[in-house]
C-alpha cells in the first residue's frame, strides 16, 4: 500500500481526519523548507503538499503568487524541489508528500524523468493545476508506471460526468476545491459544499479533501465534518510571510497545532 | 492537400488544447459548444457583418506603397490597411465577434487583457456599444508606455486595472484575467485578444478575423490580377497574422511570412519571438505552444519595444504551421521596426503601429533584392497613435 492510501487508511480506524497543510519550497528560504516541513509533521500534519513555484501561478491568489515570487528568487527549481524531499525522507520515511504546480515545470524536465526522480525520493503524489485528465494522458502513464499518484481537482463547476471520468483516473485522494476563486480568497460557502458532496461521493471511492479558503480553525472543523481531509495552504504561507527567520517554524507549527485541535475536535 | 485544424479537442497537431484549472473547465466547454453552435448559426452571421461594414468600416482597403516601394527599388509592397478600422487596429473584429457571442450567452460582464491597449479599446467599445459592463487588465509598465490608450478605454466606460505582479506586461495580465474569470465565472465572458489561450479561443479569434484574408483574397486580384508572392504579418499572439495567413494556406504559390519581435536580437535573450529563437514547446494560458523559458520551464521575461508583441507564446496555429514548413517565421529587432515607422511616416504619410512596423521591416529587408514584378502583401495592423510617447522617448523627445 502507497503512504498516502496507508495513512488515509489509519486516520480511518482512528475515526479521524486529516489535516493537509501546504507550503511553496523555497519560501522564505530553501533551508527552511525541511525543517518546516517536520514541524508540520510534529505539529499533527497527516499529509504535506509541497508547492513547486512557477513564474505564471494562474490559479493562485496573491499570498501564494508571493510566495512563488520570493522561492524563485531563492533559486528554487523543480529539480531542487525533488532534492528537498529527498532530504526530508532521510528522517521521515512515512509521512506522504504531494507536490502541486503547474505543468509547465514538469514538461521542461520530461514526465518521465520526473516521475522516476520522484519516486526515487519519496514523492507520494503529483497534482498539477492546469492539466486537466484531457490533456493528461501521457503524463499519466508515467506517473502510474513509477507509482505516484496523480491528483486531481474537483471544482463547484464540475459537472457529474468529469466526475466519474476524474475518479477512474485518481488515486490517493481527490482535492475539491472549495470554492469558485483562487487560492486565499475569503468567499467559503460551506452549504454549497455540503450539497456538492454526495454528488462527489456517487462515484469517488477515494479519500476526498476538500480546500481553498479555510482561514481558521473554526473554519476547519466545519469542512472536516464533510470530507476526509483539510487543506490549508494560503494561511499557513500568510503565517510565514508574517514571520521571521528566527520563529518562523515555531509560528507555523503552533497555527497548525491549533488546526489539529479543531479538526479532532470535529463531533463536538 | 487539405488542412483542417483543429481536432474536436482543439489541437493543432501536437499544440493547442485545454490547459486551464478545473474550475474553469465548464466554462471553456460552454464556450465551445455555444461557439460551434452560432458559428454557421446565419443570424449571428448577418449580424457580425453588418457591424463589420457598418461600425467597423469594412472592407479595410489595401494600398500600393508606391514611393517606399519605388525607393527601395525592388518588390511592390502593399498595405492591408487594418489601421483604418473604427478603434484603429484589427483588434476590433474578434472583440465584436466574442461580444454578439456574449450577448447570445447572456452574458453582461466582460474582461479582457491588453499589451499595447488596443484589444483593451476594442473590447471597452463594443462593450459600450452593447451595453456591457468591462474590466481591462493590463500590465503596470504597459500602462506606463501606453497611456493614450488607458485614457481612452476610460472614456469608453472600462475599468482598467493596473497588474504589478511578474513583469508587469502582457502575460501577467492574462494571468490576471483569468484570475478574475475563475472568480466569477458564472457572469463573466472573457473577450480573449489573440489566436491563442485555451480551445477554442485560437479557433474563434482566427475565424473573425479571417476576414482580413478573405478580403485580401478578393482585393489583390482585382488590383493587381493575382494573388501577392507573400503574405506577411506581425506575430504577437498572432491574431492579426492569421487571419490573414489563413486564408492563403491553401494557395499555391503564396509564401507565408510571420514577423516576431528580435527585441534587442535574439542573440542578447532579450526578445519576444520564440518561433525564431527555437524554443522549446511548453504550456502556458491554457494551450501548448512553442515558449520562452528557462531549463527549469519557468517562463522567461521578454522585451520588446511594442507591447502587443512583448509576450513569450505565440498562438498554437502559428507553431503547426512552423512545423508543417507552410509559414516561414522571421524576428525584426527594435531598431529596424523603429527605422520602419520613420519610413512609412515619411514615404507614405501613414503613422503605423510598432507592432506593424515589423512587419513593414521585413518587407523592407526583403524587397530590394526581389524583381520589380513581385508583390508582398503585409498586414498593417494597426494605426501608430498610441505609440506617440514611445517613440517620442526614444527619439530623446519629452511630449
Ligand atoms: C496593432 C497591433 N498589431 C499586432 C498586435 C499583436 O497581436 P496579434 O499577434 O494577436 O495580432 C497588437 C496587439 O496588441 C496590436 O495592437
Amino acid at each position: 500500500m502507497s503512504r498516502i492510501d496507508t495513512t488515509f487508511e489509519k486516520l480511518k480506524q482512528q475515526n479521524r481526519k486529516a489535516l493537509i497543510p501546504f507550503i511553496t519550497a523555497g519560501d522564505p528560504a530553501q533551508a527552511f523548507t525541511v525543517p518546516l516541513m517536520h514541524g508540520l509533521v510534529q505539529a499533527g500534519a497527516d499529509v504535506l503538499e509541497l508547492g513547486v513555484p512557477f513564474s505564471d501561478p494562474m490559479a493562485d491568489g496573491p499570498t501564494i503568487q508571493r510566495a512563488s515570487e520570493r522561492a524563485l528568487k531563492n533559486g528554487m527549481s523543480l529539480r531542487g524541489v525533488l532534492d528537498l524531499v529527498a532530504e526530508f525522507r532521510k528522517q521521515d520515511a512515512t509521512t506522504p508528500v504531494v507536490l502541486m504546480g503547474y505543468g509547465n515545470p514538469i514538461e521542461a524536465m520530461g514526465w518521465e524523468a520526473f516521475a522516476q526522480r520522484c519516486a526515487e525520493v519519496g514523492v507520494d503524489g503529483a497534482l498539477t493545476v492546469d492539466f486537466p485528465p484531457e490533456e493528461s494522458h501521457e503524463a499519466f502513464e508515467h506517473l502510474q508506471a513509477h507509482g505516484i499518484a496523480p491528483i486531481f481537482l474537483l471544482a463547484p463547476t464540475t459537472k457529474e460526468a468529469r466526475i466519474e471520468q476524474v475518479a477512474k483516473l485518481a488515486r490517493g485522494y481527490v482535492y475539491y476545491v472549495s470554492l469558485k476563486g483562487v487560492t486565499g480568497a475569503g468567499n467559503l460557502d460551506l452549504s454549497a459544499i455540503e450539497e456538492k458532496l454526495p454528488q462527489l461521493r456517487r462515484h469517488i471511492k477515494l479519500p476526498i479533501g476538500v480546500g481553498f479558503g479555510i482561514r481558521d480553525a473554526a473554519t476547519a472543523k466545519a469542512v472536516a465534518k464533510l470530507c476526509d481531509g483539510v487543506v490549508v495552504g494560503s494561511r499557513i504561507v500568510q503565517e510565514i510571510e508574517d514571520s521571521t527567520e528566527q520563529n518562523v517554524v515555531a509560528n507555523v507549527g503552533r497555527l497548525v497545532q491549533e488546526l489539529r485541535v479543531a479538526i479532532d475536535n470535529e463531533k463536538e | 492537400m487539405t488542412y483542417s485544424y483543429p481536432d474536436l479537442q482543439g489541437h493543432f497537431g501536437q499544440f493547442g488544447g485545454v490547459y486551464m484549472a478545473e474550475t474553469l473547465i465548464p466554462a471553456v466547454e460552454e464556450l465551445r459548444d455555444q461557439y460551434l453552435r452560432f458559428r454557421d448559426d446565419p443570424e449571428f452571421k448577418a449580424e457580425f457583418e453588418y457591424e463589420l461594414k457598418h461600425y467597423v468600416g469594412r472592407p479595410s482597403p489595401i494600398y500600393h506603397a508606391k514611393r517606399l516601394s519605388d525607393d527601395l527599388g525592388g518588390a511592390q509592397i502593399y498595405l492591408k490597411r487594418e489601421d483604418l478600422n473604427h478603434t484603429g487596429a484589427h483588434k476590433i473584429n474578434n472583440a465584436i465577434g466574442q461580444a454578439l457571442l456574449a450577448k447570445r450567452m447572456g452574458k453582461k460582464r466582460v474582461i479582457a487583457e491588453t499589451g499595447a491597449g488596443m484589444h483593451g479599446v476594442a473590447t471597452a467599445t463594443v462593450a459600450a456599444r452593447f451595453g456591457m459592463e468591462c474590466i481591462v487588465y493590463m500590465g503596470a509598465e504597459d500602462i506606463q508606455r501606453q497611456a493614450p490608450n488607458v485614457f481612452r478605454m476610460k472614456l469608453l466606460g472600462a475599468t482598467v486595472v493596473p497588474v504589478e505582479s511578474g513583469s508587469r506586461t502582457l502575460k501577467d495580465a492574462c494571468n490576471e484575467a483569468i484570475r478574475d474569470w475563475v472568480t466569477n465565472v458564472e457572469t463573466t465572458f472573457y473577450i480573449f485578444g489573440t489566436a491563442a489561450g485555451p480551445h477554442p479561443y485560437p479557433m474563434m479569434v482566427r475565424d473573425f478575423q479571417c476576414v482580413i484574408g478573405n478580403e485580401a483574397r478578393v482585393q489583390m486580384p482585382e488590383m493587381i490580377g493575382r494573388q501577392p508572392d507573400a503574405v506577411i504579418a506581425c506575430v504577437g499572439g498572432g491574431s492579426n497574422a492569421i487571419g490573414l495567413f489563413h486564408p492563403y494556406i491553401e494557395v499555391p504559390d503564396v509564401q507565408i511570412i510571420g514577423v516576431e519581435a528580435g527585441g534587442h536580437g535574439i542573440a542578447s535573450g532579450q526578445h519576444a519571438a520564440p518561433l525564431t529563437a527555437n524554443s522549446k514547446v511548453g504550456v502556458l494560458h491554457g494551450n501548448k505552444v512553442y515558449l520562452i523559458q528557462d531549463e527549469n520551464g519557468q517562463i522567461i521575461e521578454t522585451h520588446s519595444i511594442s507591447a502587443g508583441l512583448d509576450y513569450p507564446g505565440v498562438g498554437p496555429e502559428h507553431c503547426l504551421l512552423k512545423d508543417i514548413g507552410r509559414a516561414q517565421y522571421v524576428a525584426i529587432n527594435d531598431d529596424e521596426a523603429l527605422a520602419a515607422f520613420d519610413a512609412l511616416c515619411r514615404f507614405e504619410g501613414i503613422i503605423p503601429a510598432l507592432e506593424s512596423s515589423h512587419a513593414l521591416a521585413h518587407a523592407m529587408k526583403i524587397a530590394p533584392s526581389m524583381a520589380k514584378d513581385k508583390v508582398l502583401l503585409v498586414n498593417l495592423s494597426g494605426r501608430g497613435d498610441k505609440d506617440m510617447n514611445t517613440v517620442a522617448n526614444l527619439k530623446g523627445i519629452t511630449l
